[in-house]
């Protein structure tokens, strides 16, 4: 069970088709009342009962953070993901009902900056989308730089365009067009914040570029949701509640702990937060560590394992669950 | 080198290290006192980042005057100031035009440090981008907590706020915001029953 606060029960108001492979869904609550207010770059877990297998996945809101009436995210489908995807494309229609968890950002905007430079790959799109409606609300300055495979894919680029004009840049990864980052972290004015949202390389050059130019780690803020990977079966004790259980190849360890009814702490599930932290008592074999939690040197002691995406090779793996 | 060694305290006291050089475009320097030997220092390691530096340099309340040390060192702007007060147009200024890739260094007096951190926070740099190390005197500037004025350059403890009046204890409690400790009023309780003053902060 995640910590804080009471999940919200909703029913599926709208989905939409946004192009070939995003989907956008709007949620409000069943009881018809007002949704927790949340700030821009927060994500909710969405619970999906898949034929009998429980899958929550976190995805960032991208509706207005004034708009309490509903939250709204986009969902990119994965075909070779675990199937929360598929699910969320092939079965959720308007009418359903559905469990979502509490907000929680791990991606806020600095409210200290004095320039916001937004930088999107692909579905990395979502959280902007919520916090530049934020931070024009605020009078604050922003920039977005949006990179997308084509035209065709990207998403929500016409609509933010017409919206916040030459704030928006967009390049086309099919037209060979990319970032000019130096040039464009040459010229940005002190007190400006980077948040970098896509895909994993994405994130690691903007954060060395920026490095690499003198900008403080405290101003370049990054955010990737893991999917738990899917990997070989492994057989875990659980010292606290004496059990003993198989994690299957497409269930992440966290998943199995919930499955054989024993409570764990979580809130992104997606390697990102820390809330999963959880000890190890002992580890004869390897870790397959996932997450972008714990330190290198932490990694290497294995003393401790983030259960919401890390695996495990080996004859025993211990913890103190 | 002078390497000065505070006594572990409360978290809120500020701690430094040494001046080394960083990497970025720009970059400006901010010192009083004997903070320019910490410049000099950080010169003396290489010319790199010479032909994009800018000095701004306070002689020490305590007389020190290392201007020509500094004027030396051959950096394209060299500027002299009387006081911190003084420089501060400036110094807001040179924050205001500058781009990310700026590096900002103080050293010197704690009072001097803590007001350049304040200075680069409002121009948006976060606290820990500030690279500091401390030479010279231990005085301090103190905030009166009763009357919120602000006392430079206090050796003693407790000494009279300059502004109230009252008899101020002097907290390791450090204000980011004001770039200054804390003084309380020691006798709030039994009025005139003041302990004799000493100096602690040389
Ligand atoms: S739940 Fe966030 S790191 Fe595991």
């Amino acid at each position: 069970m995640s910590v804080g606060a009471p999940k919200i029960p909703v029913v599926v108001a709208e989905v939409v088709e946004v192009n070939d492979l995003i989907k956008r869904f709007r949620f409000v609550r069943r009881d018809g009342g007002a949704m927790p207010v949340f700030s821009g770059g927060a994500h909710v877990v969405v619970e999906m009962d898949d034929h009998g297998v429980r899958r929550m996945n976190p995805y960032s809101l991208m509706s207005h953070p004034a708009d309490t009436m509903g939250y709204e995210i986009s969902v990119r489908r994965d075909e070779a993901g675990r199937g929360g995807s598929l699910y969320m494309h092939r079965h959720v229609k308007p009418g359903m009902e559905m469990v979502l968890s509490q907000p929680v950002n791990l991606f806020p905007l600095d409210a200290r900056a004095k320039k916001h430079l937004m930088i999107a790959g692909g579905i990395g799109i979502t959280p902007f989308v919520a916090q530049m409606a934020q931070v024009e609300a605020m009078g604050g300055r922003f920039e977005l730089h949006y990179s997308v495979r084509s035209p065709v894919l990207g998403a929500y680029v016409e609509h933010l365009k017409a919206h916040y004009g030459p704030r928006v840049h967009v390049y086309h990864d099919e037209h060979g067009e990319k970032i000019d980052l130096q040039t464009l972290l040459k010229s940005q004015p002190l007190g400006t914040h980077i948040y970098a949202c896509g895909p994993k390389g994405m994130i690691a050059w903007v954060h060395a570029t920026a490095k690499a130019m003198g900008w403080p780690d405290r101003a370049v803020h990054s955010e990737e949701f893991l999917a738990p990977p899917v990997g070989q079966a492994f057989e875990v004790q659980l010292a606290a509640s004496g059990k003993s259980i198989t994690v299957q190849p497409n269930q992440s360890l966290l998943e199995a702990i919930e499955a054989a009814g024993v409570e764990a702490p979580y809130l992104c599930r997606g390697g990102a937060c820390g809330q999963c932290e959880t000890n190890v008592l002992r580890c004869d074999g390897h870790i397959e560590h996932n997450d972008h939690w714990l330190t290198d040197e932490q990694k290497a002691t294995n003393t401790k394992i983030m259960p919401c995406v890390s695996r495990f090779r080996g004859t025993a793996l211990i913890l103190d669950r | 080198m002078i390497k000065t060694v505070f006594e572990p305290a409360i978290p809120s006291r500020p701690t430094y290290g040494v001046l080394t050089p960083g990497v970025g475009s720009a970059h400006l320097f901010v010192a009083d006192g004997e903070g320019a030997d910490a410049v000099c220092d950080l010169f003396a390691q290489g010319e790199g980042l010479k032909a994009s530096s800018h000095i701004i340099y306070i002689p020490g309340a305590n007389g020190c005057d290392r201007s020509a040390a500094l004027q030396a060192l051959g950096v394209p702007q060299f500027h002299r100031s009387p006081s911190f007060a003084a420089a501060q147009s400036r110094l807001a200024k040179v924050l205001a035009d500058a781009h990310m890739g700026l590096q900002v260094y103080a050293a010197g007096t704690e009072g001097l440090m803590a007001q350049v951190a304040a200075a680069a926070q409002h121009a948006g740099l976060p606290y820990e981008a500030v690279q500091m190390e401390h030479r010279g005197s231990l005085a301090r500037r103190v905030q009166c907590v009763h009357c919120k004025g602000v006392t430079e350059n206090v050796t003693l403890d407790p000494f009279v706020c300059s502004h109230c009046g009252l008899s101020l204890f002097v907290r390791d409690h450090f204000s980011r915001r004001l770039a200054a400790f804390q003084g309380v009023n020691i006798d709030a309780e039994d009025p005139g029953l003041v302990p004799a003053s000493v100096e602690r902060f040389k």
